[in-house]
């Protein structure tokens, strides 16, 4: 396990200055002092009636864990930090891409290619050196949540997929530390506060993830820039109430949030007795969380054409040049406008069922989309109705602008 | 009894409505008459046997059904459901 500390300057309370713990107050005897200059610093915090010298010297003890820095963490880390939380952690082993930019707003331009957990240790020192970041430069597995987890008071799940998602569940509801969550979808966001003491869990709304498949990613099915802004927001509320005990938390409910028809509202989740994590408690330990989602293992995107005849794009180019197959793209058609193959029909992949008239079964089709992940599913639809002539474009557009058209850009 | 049913944007292409008016004596009826009315957008809120899936939640004004007994939930004039399917986006 890397474990990376990094401290920039090292709170040295001034004897003047520092705020010494109310005297005859239990509870805030532990809690470490404010120097001068963060006396200074969060001044907007400590007139504030909810918040005080007290609670910001609770948001100074706390040790909050961010499980992933991408479009919820970003938000996270820099107002969390900018807050005053004094020890942050971050599970984060991906590095910055450029298409991460337009909503992960902890990384800049001259991050793209660096790890995620530089450009947020700097970030974070810049915005409030008080705070002290530890990164985890790894991926959250059933094999060191729970070591890594144990460290923290509190997590917030900022996590892109199923599997990790029900992972950091069930590692918060074992070790009985709050997961304060949040999810994104195109538009679309859900935020709630699961694992308290006698609160529900993720498992009491969704007992099981859907097939793989089912619901795209971000990747695929985009994301507006602003969502992860707004919901990693109600997060860093949510964990900043929970921290300093203020306020009503969004433990039992689930609040909906429609960007597009600007709608907030919140359902109310029970604690399910059945729930095996939280409920009848038989869950008792990790289990193989790829599985559960049903995730073959270790397979990358554009591999998960099994079974399904393949033509590279080179191959593809120079058939196409000599008329000897068709492309049928599958991609929407707002993607289309970005990148595009030359001379294809194009069926969403969603349509291919209904227009399945339309394809001959007389020539050659070479299926293709962005990666070669949803053509490689409309390949099996086709074989299953019957189509023999059916090959997936590897590697999707990808590949193609690799190795054919470098003209175009990648998205 | 007549119900409203309300979908998530990701849905309602599917439907070209975000809001649909039904009716049904139970939250099952209701989502029976809504997917014979919208063939795409049936196996998206039940499974092949008519039951609802664990990833794809309803809620009953503000209640999740599962706790009023899933598909045979009552329905009362002018009830609002709600589907909410999970999503791991972040
Ligand atoms: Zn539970």
């Amino acid at each position: 396990m890397t474990v990376v500390t990094y401290r920039t300057e090292r709170d040295r309370p001034r004897d003047a200055a520092a705020v010494r713990p109310a005297a005859g107050k239990e509870s805030a005897r532990e809690l470490p002092p404010l120097s001068h200059d963060e006396i200074v610093r969060y001044s907007r915090h400590l007139i504030l009636p909810d918040v005080g010298v007290e609670g910001q010297r609770k948001l100074k003890a706390a040790r909050v864990l961010l499980i992933g820095a991408g479009g919820l963490g970003s938000p996270l880390a820099l107002y969390l930090s900018a807050a005053g939380v004094g020890n942050i952690g971050i599970v984060e082993f991906d590095v910055v891409d450029i298409t991460n930019l337009q909503r992960q707003v902890l990384h800049g331009t001259s991050d793209v290619g660096k790890p995620k957990s530089d450009s947020a240790r700097r970030r974070i020192a810049d915005v409030n050196p008080h705070v002290q970041v530890t990164t985890y430069e790894e991926p959250l597995t059933s094999a060191n949540a729970l070591g890594i987890i144990r460290d923290w008071d509190i997590v917030v799940d900022g996590t892109d997929n199923f599997p990790t998602r029900y992972l950091v569940n069930d590692a918060c509801v074992l070790l009985g530390k709050p997961n304060v969550y949040g999810s994104i979808y195109r538009f679309e966001g859900q935020a709630s506060v699961f694992a308290t003491a006698d609160g529900p869990c993720y498992r009491c709304i969704y007992p099981e993830p859907p097939p793989p498949g089912m619901v795209p990613s971000c990747a695929e099915g985009g994301v507006l820039g602003v969502l992860p802004g707004l919901v990693g927001m109600i997060q860093a509320t949510e964990t900043i109430k929970l921290i300093l005990g203020a306020g009503d938390s969004l433990a039992g409910r689930l609040l909906l949030i429609d960007t597009l028809g600007a709608n907030f509202r919140t359902v109310k989740v029970r604690r399910d007795p059945s729930c095996p994590a939280c409920g009848t408690r038989t869950l008792m330990e990790l289990i193989d969380y790829e599985q559960f989602c049903g995730v073959p293992h270790a397979v990358p995107e554009t591999q998960i054409s099994h079974g399904v005849p393949e033509i590279c794009p080179m191959e593809a180019a120079a058939k196409l040049e000599r008329n000897e197959i068709e492309i049928i793209d599958v991609r929407e058609p707002h993607e289309l406008d970005i990148a595009s193959y030359p001379r294809v029909t194009a069926i969403p992949l969603g349509q291919i069922a209904a227009r399945i008239a339309e394809l001959p079964r007389d020539r050659d089709l070479v299926i293709a989309c962005r990666t070669g992940a949803r053509s490689a599913r409309a390949v099996q639809q086709l074989q299953a109705a019957g189509f023999t002539r059916v090959w997936n474009l590897a590697g999707g557009i990808h590949r193609w602008i690799d190795d054919v058209d470098p003209s175009q850009p990648k998205y | 009894m007549p119900a409203t049913l309300h979908l998530p944007a990701i849905l309602a292409k599917l439907a070209d409505a975000k809001v649909i008016e039904s009716a049904g004596a139970t939250v099952g009826a209701l989502v029976s008459d809504v997917a014979t009315r919208y063939p795409s957008l049936a196996p998206r809120l039940r499974d092949a046997d008519g039951q609802p899936y664990p990833f794809v939640t309803f809620y009953l004004n503000d209640e999740d059904i599962r706790f009023h007994g899933g598909f045979d939930a009552p329905l009362a004039d002018g009830d609002e459901i709600t589907v909410v399917p999970a999503i791991a986006g972040g």
